[in-house]
């Protein structure tokens, strides 16, 4: 039966097809004359969007019958009524499958072009931050509104002790993860005995401190105009550049006796951020299934009963919030690296809003689900460039839907069953 | 081993908490009863340090405790439960076990990322006594459960086994029979006595499931408005007058 309400619903979405196609396809609307005139678009392409329409609207009007008749068929995909995986198995294969995914990962820029591997280096900064923000968020369930100050903590500590005191990537790697790690802990004091929206407000206060500290101090900072100068990672000593910098220094197209290549350069950095995401990703791993991870979890879903069962509540969450910092630290001090110029500018409040972003689309608390948040945050923009001026309309719209339809994230948290013994 | 002296808890200008005194010995399980609104709660939470009494003194071990915080009053061996049911809900069973047991784990962070001896030995002994106290309250198929998911009763259970696997000396436990049906009540009844019996610890029991009360308290300590009314065995509070007076009216 065909109700009214079918053909009403169905003139609903041809409608939203049409309208809809409009900012995707980029067409435009000009007065030529007294006359508007549609452009952007040849005669095929606006064949194509009404053939499109009328296909949603027929597909709407008749969809009852046609889910009925794809019921009535046997399902021909083999994966359907199959047995659940096993834990052990599960376990098993996802382990391999990550292993195969980081070899790839591991390879793949050496095929690629310079401009994806640049992309995915920002991917992987974002995947450090992301994660980092996912221990004090999806673990501790602090809402921090500032992290991005960590980060610019990292970065800034790289770019100043460069240009005061000579230092290299490698060795500021470690004092400005240590120092972000430091002020996290800091920030972590006064706001122990806050929840939710103080504690956010707090939080926000602190980045925008730490990012007008960066704007203000002109004599120090450079003030708006930043540093720039900040070099390369080396590779024991070897620099990437054509010509070597640093006095003593040899460049790597030299050593290996191979024609210079500017993608090398690309590439390492790429290489040096896969690893220290990974190494991120695995301690933060460890962290999680350690006393300290299962004292965040219980912190975040009842304080009170954490407290009654001893939990310190103020180390624990100094801890959560100092581990974080450390790893955005860690992001802050690649970034430095990779733009080799830095600038409050890179420290706004909406970077911490899309890290925050990443953690809550990718599902709290969950390691799998906010790299692959990561990862789609950070490269849909990138392709829906040709969108132009809709692109942050469509990220906002994908995010709504993503919270409407799916708010538990990408990949909810799964818990891992533990085994116990029976006791005799 | 507790002595609780003139306690006194004053929310501004209600004075929630009069004078309340109260001991426990070891191996003991003393009740503190009274009408809704008495301020027993009050005297559990000023016992566990959730509050800071207002006077009086609250003496462990020889030790005092008023003001202390509270999870270091927990680490001395008094471990509370709550009123209404305070799991860690997203987390497993298990994992909510071993959250309490945190004390007794390793807790270095170099330790636990390097996965020492010690740790390994120490996680592996919290994973046993984990299981041990999950068969004990019957729980043991459910391990691996989110705890949000249990029944109710079997919340009840899994609070008792979280507090049993800090290795307490005192128990307190607030109201553990509300909500319960009357054979889980009788289940219950049961476990309580055997912790005292088998495991020596010591309960301090806020309950209005008096039939519970009365078989199970060694003493009961009466409260009406803050005030102590009555103390004694089960028998000399049953038959007290002002007792009768608080509970049913006067006549």
């Amino acid at each position: 039966m065909m109700a009214a309400q079918n053909v009403k619903h169905a003139l609903f979405c041809a409608i939203i097809t049409l309208v809809i196609s409009y900012p995707i396809l980029g067409l435009k609307l000009e007065a030529a004359g007294i006359r508007v005139v549609l452009t952007g678009a040849d005669a095929s392409t606006l064949v194509a969007i009404v053939a499109a329409a009328v296909a949603v609207f027929v597909f709407q009007l008749f969809r009852d019958t046609i889910f009925k008749g794809l019921g009535r068929l046997p399902s021909f995909s083999p994966l359907a009524n199959r047995e659940p995986m096993s834990q052990e198995k599960r376990a098993r294969v996802e382990s391999i499958a990550l292993i195969l995914l980081l070899m790839a990962a591991l390879t793949w820029p050496f095929f690629a072009s310079r401009g994806s591997v640049d992309l995915a280096t920002l991917v992987l900064i974002y995947v450090m931050l992301a994660l980092g923000l996912n221990v004090v968020v999806g673990l501790a369930g602090l809402l921090d509104l500032g992290y991005v100050a960590f980060y610019a903590v990292g970065a800034y500590t790289f770019a100043l002790l460069h240009q005061y005191f000579d230092f290299t990537f490698w060795q500021a790697l470690f004092v400005g993860s240590g120092l972000a790690a430091f002020t996290g802990m800091l920030l972590g004091f006064p706001v122990l005995r806050l929840r939710g929206d103080y504690l956010a407000i707090v939080t926000l206060g602190f980045g925008e401190i730490i990012r007008i500290l960066l704007n203000n101090w002109t004599q120090l900072t450079g003030g708006p105009n930043g540093i720039g100068g900040i070099p390369d990672p080396t590779l024991f000593g070897m620099e990437f550049g054509r010509r070597v910098k640093e006095e003593g220094n040899i460049s790597f197209h030299e050593f290996f006796n191979i024609p210079y290549d500017s993608n090398h350069k690309i590439i390492f950095l790429y290489l040096i951020a896969l690893v220290l995401a990974t190494f991120t990703a695995l301690v933060i791993r460890r962290f999680m299934k350690m006393p300290v991870g299962r004292a965040w979890e219980a912190l975040r879903e009842d304080e009170i009963a954490a407290r009654s069962l001893g939990l310190n509540r103020t180390s624990i969450k100094l801890s959560a919030f100092t581990i974080g910092a450390f790893f955005a630290g860690f992001a802050g001090t690649v970034f430095a690296s990779k733009q080799g110029f830095i600038s409050p500018e890179s420290f706004v409040f909406l970077e911490s809003a899309i890290i925050l972003a990443i953690v809550v689309l990718g599902g709290m608390g969950s390691q799998l689900g906010v790299i692959l948040a990561a990862i789609a945050v950070t490269i849909l923009p990138e392709l829906a460039r040709e969108f132009s001026e809709y692109r942050m309309l469509i990220f906002g719209a994908a995010m709504v839907t993503m919270m409407v339809w799916r708010p538990q994230g990408l990949m909810p948290v799964r818990r891992i069953p533990i085994k116990l013994k029976k006791a005799e | 081993m507790l002595e609780v002296r003139n306690l006194s808890m004053r929310f501004g200008g209600l004075l929630a908490v009069d004078q309340v005194s109260l001991d426990v010995q070891e191996q003991e399980i003393v009740s503190i009863i009274g009408p809704n609104g008495a301020g027993k709660t009050t005297v559990f939470n000023c016992m566990s340090g959730f509050y800071k009494p207002s006077g009086g003194q609250i003496i462990f071990d020889g030790k005092e405790i008023q003001g202390k915080s509270d999870h270091k009053i927990s680490l001395m061996g008094m471990v509370r439960t709550f009123q209404h049911v305070r799991l860690f809900t997203k987390m497993t069973v298990v994992e909510n076990l071993l959250v309490a047991q945190h004390r007794h784990l390793n807790t270095n962070f170099m330790a636990g990322l390097l996965k020492t001896p010690d740790y390994r030995e120490r996680e592996r002994k919290a994973l046993d006594r984990a299981a041990y106290w999950l068969e004990r309250v019957g729980l043991m198929d459910l391990a691996n459960r989110e705890a949000g998911n249990l029944a109710y009763g079997q919340q009840r259970r899994l609070e008792i086994a979280r507090c049993m696997v800090t290795e307490p000396r005192l128990l307190m436990l607030d109201e553990p029979a509300a909500g319960l049906n009357p054979a889980e009540t009788r289940e219950l009844n049961q476990l309580i006595n055997s912790l005292k019996e088998d495991y020596n610890v010591s309960v301090v029991l806020i309950e209005h499931d008096m039939s519970l009360v009365m078989e199970i308290s060694d003493r009961i300590t009466v409260i009406n408005q803050g005030r102590p009314l009555a103390a004694g065995t089960p028998d000399e509070v049953r038959n007290n007058d002002d007792v009768i007076k608080a509970y049913l009216g006067e006549t």
